[in-house]
C-alpha cells in the first residue's frame, strides 16, 4: 500500500504551517478530485491535511457582497436561498456539474482547484507536460475532442473542467486567500492561468496559500441568466462547451451583460469583447451572432475539437437567447 | 399452456422477481463475495505496449513488498498441461489459438497480463503490482480498422462461406437504389459487477471456483481442458451475476491465472479485475464497417440487397458473429448476398455483446431500409409491409410463428406514428426539431438441452435444481412461474437452486435460449411429477378410484395448493401429504432431461422499436422523448421480468446509438477513455418513458410453453430507430455511431 499520513487541522494557521513546511503535504477537502488523482498515481502526497474542520462553510451577505466560504459544499451553495435569489447563474452552473452525490462532497475551494480531465494527464505512462514537465503534450496530436480552442500553447491544450468557475468569472467574483504572507484578494480572472510554458501551474496560488472564500458583488443579474452546458449525455459529463450568460435587460435593450465560456480554455474564459459589443444593443439573434463572431476571432482547432469552432458561437447565441426570453 | 394464466389478476398477480429481495438487501452473494477462509488476493499487471515481446521483467521489488506471497510471470508460471498441447480445436465463436496466459513473452495487445502479484490483502497486491517493471522489444502494432481494411480476410472457422440467393449484384439494376457505409466503434459490456473469481484447490487434483460466468458447465470444460482434471473434481459456482451482457460467455485468461496462482501459493485466491481492465481484457462488441447496397422497384418491392460486414478480431483468435445473417431472412427479396470479413488487430478477442451481431447488422440494414423508403417517398412501415417475408426466404420454409405486422400496428398506435411527416424537418417544438423513427429486430428462437431435478415434498413445497444461472433477466423467476402454473402451487412454495456444476446440467445464459430451454425442462419435469401423482392416485384405496375408474390420468386432475382433485368433481380431493403417506413416500424426486426436436419451421423472435426524439440544431443535442418497443416473443411467461428485459435492452442501445465509443490512441495502441467517467453510458436523464408491448401469442412449435427468446430482440433494431428518427427530425443521415452533438449541430 502507498502509505500516507493524515492530520485534521482546525485553524488556518495549522493548515498553512502543515503545508508550507512540508512539500509532500496536501490539503484535502471533499476529496472527490484528489483521491481519484492519488489512485491514478498522478498526485502522490505523503501527508493529507484535512481542512474540513476549518470554519469556512458560511454563506452570508456582507454589505453589498455575497460571501461564500471555501468549504461550503457545491450542493449547499446551489440550493442556498441567497444564492438562488441573488446569484441564480451560480446556482445553475453548480447544478450542471458532476452528480448530486459528488456535489454533496465537493467544496467551493476544491472545485476551483480541480485539475484537468485530459486523458493524457490522467494516464501516468503517457506524455503530459502538466503532470510531468518536459514529457510533451499527448493531446496535441492525439485524441483532443475535449480540448481547448483559446489561449493554448504548444505545451498544453487542456481545458479547465469546472462549471462553477464559469459562472464565477462572469459574475466578477473575488477569491479570498490567506497564506504565509498574510491575506490577499485575487480577482477571479487572475486566479487561473493559461498554460504558456508552465502548464503544470493551473493557477496563481503560491505554496501554502489557502482559499478561504469567494465574494460576489451585488449585480442586476437575477432574472435574465442562463447556464447552457452542451455535453455528450444529459448529466454527469463534462462540457464540450458551456456558456454562462447574465443579462441586464430593459425592454429589448441590453443595459449590461456578463459572459463566461467553459470547455474551451485552460482557464474559465471571460468574453469581455462580446460584452462590450452587446452593451446598449437590442437583444436579437442577429446581434448575438455578431457578438459570437467577435469571440471566435482567435480560436484555433486541433483536429478532433474543430467542431467547437462552430459549437462555441452557437452555444453562446443559444445561451443569450434563452437568458433574454421574457418571463 | 394457457396464456391467460400469467395475466389473470384473479388467479395470480404477475409474479415479482423471486430473488429481488435478496439482491436489493445484499443477501445475494456474487463471485467475489464468497467467504472463503485463508484467502490471498491477486492483482494483474498489464503490458504497456500493444505488440512485441517482453525483453526482461523485474519482479524483485514487488516480491519484497510487504505481504507479497508470490509473483507469477511467464518466466516462473507453473506448466499448464492444456497449454502444452498447442492449438486448441476451433470452438465457436472463435477459431485460432486462445491466449495462453503467462505462456511466453509475446504481447498481442495493450494491458495483456504479464504478471500476477499475490499478497495477503488486495491493497498490498495492488501496490506491489505497480513495482513490477518490464522492458519490451516493441513491434509495430495495428489497432485501427479503417487503415487495415486491405488485410480483411475470410474467416477460417465459422462464417467462412459467403451467402447468396439469386444474383449478388441484383440490386444494382433496380429502379431505385442506395449504396451506403455504416460504422460503429468498439463498445464494451462493462456490467456493474467486475470480472472476479475465487479459486480454491481442495486437493492436488480437486478444485472449487466461484466466478463470474454465464455458464458454469462451459467454464468447467475450459478449466478441465487447461488443467486436465476430471470434470467431477471441478466445481464451478456462479449463482448470482451482477450483469454480464455476454462478457461471461467464455473463460478469460484472468480466470485461468487465478487458478494457477492458487495452485502456486497453496492458498485460495481471489482475483477481481480493476474497472480499467474491464475495458481491455474481457471482450467487447467489435468495431465494424458495413456496406449495404439495396434496390427496389419504383413501387417499393425489394429487388436485391448486398450486405458486407468487416469487423475486427484479435491478433491471435478469430471471433465472428451473425452481423449479416439478419439480411438473409428479414425481407422477401429475390437477390441477396452477404459477406463477413475479419481484420486482426492488437486487442483482446471480442465476445458477443447483448443483441450480438444482429444488433450491429440491424443498424445497417434498418438504416438502409429507411434510406430507401425516403428515396421511394414511402412510409417506412408501408415499405416494410410491402416486403414482409411471409415465409423464411433464406431457408424457404414457414415460420413457426411471426406476428411482426401486429408489432407494427401496436407500436405505431402507441407512439403516435400518424403525426409523423415523411418530409424531414417538418415538425418543430420551439427551436427543437422533432422526428420519429423505427427499426425492426429479430433473433433466432433457440432451444438447447437442460436437465432439471424436481423434489416435491409432502407439504407441497417444490424444489427445482439446475446448473443454469441468472445474469439478471430473471431465470429463477421464469422457472418459478412455469412450475407454479404447472403444479398449481403458489410461487412462494417453490425454491430454485441454480448456478453450480453440482446441480443437473443446464445451458449457458446466452442467445436468449434459457426460457425456452430451461422453462421446457421445468415444464417436462412437472409433467412427469403429475403423471406419477396420477399413478399414485390410481392405486387401490385412492378416493379417485371407483368401480368404474381404474386409472386416472394427469389430464383428469386439477393441481392446486399442494393437493390434487378430479377435474370432473373437484370436491374429490386429496393432499400430496395424504397421498404420499398412503404410499409410504417421503416425497417425489424426478430428474429429467429435456430438449427440442428438429422441426420443419424457421424459429425466430421479432421486435419492432419506435423512437420519438428532439434535436436542437444549433447545439446538436438529442433528447429522446419516447420509446415504444413491441415484441413477438411467443407466450410471455413472466410479464414483469420480461418488460424489464425490454426496457434494459432499449436503455443499452440508447447508449450504443448516442454515446458509447471506446476511443483508442493509435499511436500507443491503447484506449484512453477506459473508465466510466469518460466512456459514457446513459444516465437516468437520458432515458425517456419506455413503453413495452407484447403480442403474447403462443408459438405452436418452439417448446411446450410456446415462448420465444426476448433478451436480444430487446436491443436489435433500436439503434437504427434512433438514427432514423434523427434523420426524420433533421434531414441528416448519421451512419457513424455514436450520434454525438458534434455530428448534428448546424450553423
Ligand atoms: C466523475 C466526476 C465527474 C465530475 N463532473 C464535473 C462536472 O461536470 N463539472 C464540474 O465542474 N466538476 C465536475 N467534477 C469535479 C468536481 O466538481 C470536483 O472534484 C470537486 O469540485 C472538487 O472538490 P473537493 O472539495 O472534493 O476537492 P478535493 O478533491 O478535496 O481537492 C482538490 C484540490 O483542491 C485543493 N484544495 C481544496 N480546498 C482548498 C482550499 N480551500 N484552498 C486551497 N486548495 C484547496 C486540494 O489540496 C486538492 O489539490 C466531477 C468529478 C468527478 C469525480
Amino acid at each position: 500500500m502507498i502509505n500516507f499520513g493524515y492530520t485534521r487541522v482546525s485553524t488556518h494557521k495549522a493548515a498553512i504551517d502543515a503545508v508550507r513546511k512540508d512539500s509532500a503535504a496536501q490539503w484535502i477537502a471533499g476529496g472527490t478530485n484528489l483521491v481519484d488523482l492519488m489512485k491514478k498515481g498522478v498526485t502522490t502526497p505523503e501527508k493529507l491535511i484535512d481542512i474540513n474542520n476549518l470554519p469556512l462553510k458560511d454563506i452570508r451577505k456582507e454589505g453589498n457582497k455575497l460571501y461564500i466560504g471555501a468549504l461550503a459544499l457545491n450542493s449547499e451553495v446551489a440550493e442556498n436561498e441567497l444564492v438562488r435569489t441573488q446569484q441564480p447563474l451560480l446556482s445553475q452552473a453548480l447544478q450542471a456539474g458532476a452528480s448530486q452525490q459528488i456535489r454533496n462532497m465537493a467544496t467551493v475551494g476544491g472545485n476551483m482547484m480541480q485539475r484537468t480531465r485530459c486523458p493524457y494527464f490522467y494516464n501516468t505512462d503517457m506524455p503530459c507536460n502538466k503532470r510531468e514537465p518536459g514529457t510533451g503534450c499527448g493531446a496535441l496530436k492525439g485524441f483532443n475532442r475535449m480540448h481547448a480552442i483559446f489561449g493554448t500553447s504548444e505545451n498544453c491544450i487542456a481545458v479547465h473542467p469546472s462549471d462553477m468557475c464559469i459562472a464565477l468569472i462572469a459574475l466578477d467574483a473575488t477569491v479570498l486567500v490567506t497564506g504565509p504572507k498574510g491575506d490577499c484578494r485575487i480577482p477571479f480572472q487572475n486566479f487561473h492561468r493559461l498554460p504558456g510554458d508552465a502548464p503544470h501551474k493551473d493557477n496563481t496560488l503560491e505554496r501554502g496559500e489557502l482559499i478561504t472564500a469567494i465574494e460576489i458583488p451585488d449585480n442586476p443579474y437575477q432574472k435574465h441568466v442562463h447556464y447552457l452546458k452542451v455535453r455528450d449525455r444529459s448529466s454527469y459529463a463534462f462540457a464540450l462547451v458551456s456558456v454562462a450568460a447574465a443579462v441586464d435587460l430593459q425592454g429589448d435593450k441590453i443595459n449590461d451583460v456578463r459572459l463566461g465560456m467553459g470547455g474551451v480554455a485552460h482557464k474559465p474564459w471571460r468574453l469581455t469583447e462580446a460584452e462590450n459589443f452587446l452593451k446598449g444593443k437590442t437583444a436579437t439573434e442577429a446581434t448575438f451572432r455578431q457578438a459570437a463572431e467577435l469571440v471566435m476571432k482567435n480560436a484555433k482547432g486541433y483536429g478532433h475539437n474543430n467542431f467547437k469552432l462552430k459549437l462555441a458561437p452557437n452555444t453562446l447565441v443559444e445561451a443569450l437567447k434563452t437568458a433574454t426570453v421574457k418571463a | 399452456m394457457d396464456k391467460d394464466f400469467f395475466f389473470d389478476k384473479k388467479k395470480n398477480d404477475p409474479i415479482s422477481r423471486v430473488d429481488g429481495r435478496a439482491k436489493v438487501t445484499g443477501k445475494a452473494t456474487y463471485a467475489a463475495e464468497h467467504k472463503v477462509p485463508n484467502l490471498a488476493y491477486g492483482f494483474l499487471v498489464g503490458s504497456t505496449i500493444a505488440k512485441g515481446r517482453i525483453k526482461s521483467l523485474d519482479t524483485k521489488s514487488a516480491e519484497r513488498a510487504p505481504g507479497v506471497l508470490g509473483v507469477i510471470t511467464h518466466v516462473n508460471a507453473p506448466k499448464i498441461p492444456g497449454y502444452q498441447t498447442g492449438k486448441d480445436p476451433a470452438k465457436p465463436p472463435t477459431a485460432g489459438q486462445p491466449l495462453r496466459i503467462f505462456y511466453d513473452n509475446q504481447i498481442f495487445y495493450y494491458d495483456q497480463p504479464i504478471a500476477l502479484v499475490i499478497a495477503d490483502t488486495y491493497d498490498r497486491a495492488l501496490f506491489a503490482a505497480k513495482l513490477v517493471k518490464a522492458q519490451y522489444e516493441k513491434e509495430v502494432h495495428q489497432t485501427e480498422l479503417e487503415t487495415n481494411l486491405s488485410k480483411a480476410r475470410i474467416p477460417t472457422g465459422p462464417r467462412k462461406e459467403d451467402y447468396k440467393r439469386g444474383d449478388a449484384d441484383g440490386y444494382k439494376n433496380a429502379a431505385v437504389k442506395i449504396e451506403q457505409e455504416y460504422y460503429h466503434p468498439v463498445e464494451v459490456h462493462n456490467p456493474m459487477e467486475l470480472g472476479s473469481i475465487i479459486a480454491r484447490w481442495d486437493g492436488p487434483d480437486k478444485l472449487t471456483v466461484y466466478t463470474k460466468t454465464q455458464g458454469v458447465e462451459s467454464t468447467r470444460n475450459s478449466i478441465k481442458d487447461a488443467f486436465k482434471l476430471s470434470p467431477e473434481n471441478i466445481t464451478v459456482n456462479a449463482e448470482h451475476i451482477g450483469g454480464a451482457f455476454g462478457m461471461g460467455l467464455r473463460t478469460w485468461p484472468y480466470e485461468i491465472a487465478a487458478i494457477m496462482g492458487a495452485q502456486k501459493i497453496g492458498k485460495p485466491l481471489k482475483l477481481a479485475l480493476h474497472r480499467e481492465q474491464m475495458f481491455t481484457n474481457v471482450g467487447y462488441r467489435p468495431e465494424t464497417i458495413q456496406k449495404i447496397g439495396m434496390g427496389a422497384t419504383a413501387d417499393g418491392k425489394l429487388v436485391g440487397i448486398f450486405h458486407e460486414a468487416t469487423a475486427n478480431t484479435s491478433a491471435y483468435e478469430e471471433f465472428t458473429e451473425a452481423t449479416v445473417n439478419i439480411t438473409q431472412f428479414m425481407y422477401a427479396c429475390p437477390n441477396v448476398a452477404t459477406r463477413y470479413r475479419l481484420v486482426p488487430l492488437n486487442f483482446v478477442t471480442p465476445i458477443w455483446m447483448r443483441g450480438p451481431g444482429e444488433a450491429t447488422g440491424a443498424f445497417a440494414l434498418e438504416s438502409a431500409m429507411d434510406e430507401l423508403a425516403y428515396a421511394l417517398k414511402l412510409d417506412p412501415i408501408e415499405f416494410r409491409l410491402r416486403n414482409h417475408a411471409d415465409i423464411d426466404p433464406e431457408h424457404n420454409r414457414p415460420w413457426s410463428s411471426k406476428h411482426l405486422k401486429e408489432c407494427y400496428e401496436m407500436g405505431a398506435e402507441k407512439i403516435g406514428w400518424k403525426d409523423r411527416q415523411l418530409e424531414p424537418r417538418s415538425l418543430k417544438d420551439g427551436d427543437w426539431l422533432v422526428g420519429y423513427g423505427m427499426g425492426t429486430g429479430s433473433f433466432g428462437a433457440m432451444r438447447w438441452v437442460a436437465t432439471v431435478k424436481a423434489k416435491l415434498q409432502p407439504d407441497g413445497k417444490l424444489l427445482l435444481q439446475c446448473s443454469v444461472n441468472d445474469m439478471g433477466p430473471g431465470t429463477a423467476t421464469m422457472m418459478t412461474a412455469v412450475a407454479s402454473e404447472a403444479m398449481g402451487l403458489a410461487p412462494d412454495k417453490i425454491t430454485i437452486q441454480m448456478g453450480s456444476t453440482k446441480l443437473p446440467p443446464g445451458p449457458m445464459q446466452g442467445g436468449s435460449n434459457v426460457t425456452s430451454t430451461v422453462g421446457s425442462a421445468v415444464h417436462d419435469v412437472c409433467a412427469e411429477l403429475k403423471m406419477q401423482i396420477a399413478a399414485l392416485a390410481s392405486k387401490e384405496g385412492s378416493p379417485f378410484r371407483t368401480r368404474k375408474v381404474k386409472e386416472v390420468k394427469a389430464e383428469d386432475l386439477v393441481f392446486s395448493d399442494g393437493s390434487v382433485a378430479l377435474k370432473k368433481n373437484e370436491s374429490t380431493k386429496i393432499s400430496f401429504q395424504d397421498l404420499f403417506r398412503r404410499n409410504n413416500l417421503q416425497g417425489l424426486e424426478i430428474t429429467k432431461e429435456s430438449k427440442g426436436q428438429e422441426q420443419p419451421y424457421s424459429m425466430y423472435s421479432f421486435s419492432m422499436h419506435f423512437v420519438k426524439l428532439r434535436v436542437h440544431p444549433a447545439t446538436g443535442r438529442v433528447k429522446i422523448d419516447h420509446v415504444v418497443s413491441c415484441a413477438d416473443a411467443g407466450t410471455i411467461i413472466s410479464p414483469k421480468t420480461a418488460a424489464s428485459q425490454m426496457i434494459g435492452g432499449a436503455v443499452g442501445v440508447i447508449g450504443m446509438a448516442l454515446m458509447e465509443d471506446l476511443v483508442v490512441d493509435h499511436r500507443f495502441g491503447r484506449p484512453i477513455n477506459n473508465n466510466l467517467a469518460d466512456y459514457h453510458v446513459p444516465v437516468n436523464a437520458d432515458i425517456p418513458n419506455i413503453d413495452v408491448l407484447f403480442v403474447n401469442k403462443k408459438d405452436p412449435f418452439t417448446n411446450p410453453m410456446g415462448s420465444k427468446g426476448l433478451g436480444e430482440i430487446a436491443l436489435v433494431g433500436v439503434a437504427p430507430a434512433v438514427a432514423n428518427a434523427v434523420f426524420n427530425a433533421t434531414g441528416k443521415r448519421i451512419r457513424t455511431l455514436p450520434i454525438t452533438p458534434d455530428k448534428l449541430m448546424e450553423t
